[in-house]
């Protein structure tokens, strides 16, 4: 094999690892020793520890929900937006059809767009498809849960509850977590699949 | 006495051009410089920009009345928008706050004007208490309805109350933030989407005018 007898080179060691490259991932895991040891706990604690903490996802059914999160509000808002990425691993079409949220006595589904320089918004009676397999991601710009009537304003680092209402999955309780007043969504720690 | 008759044609011909010539030089000095000239645009300058912004009375987020007269002298983001907006109102907001800080002391003289598109809801307290939440600098308008539309008029820019499905309204509105120099003359806009660089390079560029 070719690998082989170029000396399997850290690439190929790392996405295939084969057979004949054995010897040499003792040697590197050896030679490395304790710094490799130490190198490893703190990719773990600096990587994945955060993005575990952050990550939080809500299943019901075919539907996951993926990083609810909603933007802090200024002080006397009574309007917030909430966005949540939702994938349908069903083989049958689904909709958003409701959502609700702790601090807020009314809840729409909104879309937003911006043409011509202006920002128009649009509610979204029949709520919002989720085609069977495929996946809704909400974001400021776009589709947003829009909090109406809030009673308290939202803070940011703390989480609301809130539930979300689909057409044939039901009714999925999930946890809004409060980000930025000008959180952008992709930015934020959402895990990314 | 035909070469006579021809000559004396001829000397004809050139009185009557000379006599047009000297009159379409006297009509068009009359016309382009003299006291029979055009007035162009009741005499503004035109430096090759849209003719945006000027004349408006609204009221500050302390209740007072303001004029566009009282932010002559100082370089103005403006921008349109009202506090029942989930997204580019905060957004464009919490961009010109922190935008105002990474340009520092600069930005001293710089003043940012928020109007409201929605007058109804947006009373000089509500303006008060949501401006809280940004940098201290941006002031809040509003008004009656006809002030806030003269203002979106002179600004040539959009806002429309559209009603929503739970019986309230929402507002379509140019989400642009304007720019105007030091004599209230447009200077261009920042885009909604603009990229962040580009936004401050306008602002310094602005404020160095």
């Amino acid at each position: 094999m070719r690998i082989s007898d170029q000396g399997c080179p850290m690439t190929r060691f790392l996405l295939s690892a084969p057979e004949s490259c054995e010897r040499s991932r003792k040697h590197f895991s050896i030679s490395r020793g304790w710094i490799g040891r130490f190198a490893i706990l703190f990719i773990f604690l600096t990587v994945a520890l955060p993005h575990l903490a952050m990550a939080h996802d809500f299943t019901v059914g075919d539907i996951m929900i993926d990083h609810p999160w909603a933007r802090a509000t200024p002080t006397g808002a009574k309007v917030a937006g909430g966005y949540v990425t939702i994938e349908n691993f069903g083989n049958k079409p689904d909709r958003l059809i409701s959502a609700t949220m702790e601090a807020s006595k009314q809840v729409e589904l909104h879309e937003m767009s911006l043409t011509d320089g202006v920002m128009r918004m649009r509610g979204l009676p029949t709520g919002i498809l989720v085609p069977a397999g495929g996946r809704i991601e909400m974001k400021p710009g776009g589709f947003h849960i829009m909090f109406l009537d809030l009673q308290r304003q939202l803070r940011q680092g703390e989480k609301v509850a809130g539930t979300l209402i689909f057409e044939r999955a039901g009714i999925v309780q999930i946890e809004f977590q409060v980000d930025a007043i000008g959180a952008l969504g992709s930015a934020s720690g959402g895990h990314q699949h | 006495m035909q070469t006579l008759k021809i000559i004396r044609y001829a000397a004809w011909a050139m009185v009557a051009g000379l006599i047009f010539f000297t009159a379409a030089i006297v009509l068009g000095w009359w016309r382009v410089d003299g006291p029979g000239r055009v007035p162009t645009n009741g005499g503004i300058e035109i430096k090759g920009l849209p003719q945006i912004g000027g004349p408006f009375t609204l009221v500050n987020h302390h209740g007072k009345t303001v004029t566009d007269k009282d932010f002559l002298g100082k370089p103005m983001l403006v921008f349109f928008g009202f506090t029942y907006c989930p997204d580019v109102c905060p957004t464009t907001l919490f961009e010109t706050t922190t935008r105002l800080q990474k340009i520092g002391a600069e930005a001293r003289d710089l003043q940012v004007l928020f109007i409201t598109a929605d007058p109804d809801r947006d009373t000089p307290e509500q303006l008060a208490l949501y401006l809280q939440s940004f940098d201290p600098r941006i002031v809040g308008l509003t008004g009656t309805q006809e002030q806030v539309d003269a203002a979106v008029l002179a600004y040539k820019a959009y806002a429309k109350k559209v009603p929503s499905e739970g019986g309230g309204y929402t507002v379509d509105h140019t989400a642009s933030v304007f720019l105007m120099d030091r004599n209230g003359r447009f200077m261009g806009l920042i885009d909604y989407h603009e990229q962040e660089a580009s936004a401050l390079a306008k602002m310094r560029r602005l404020i160095a005018k």
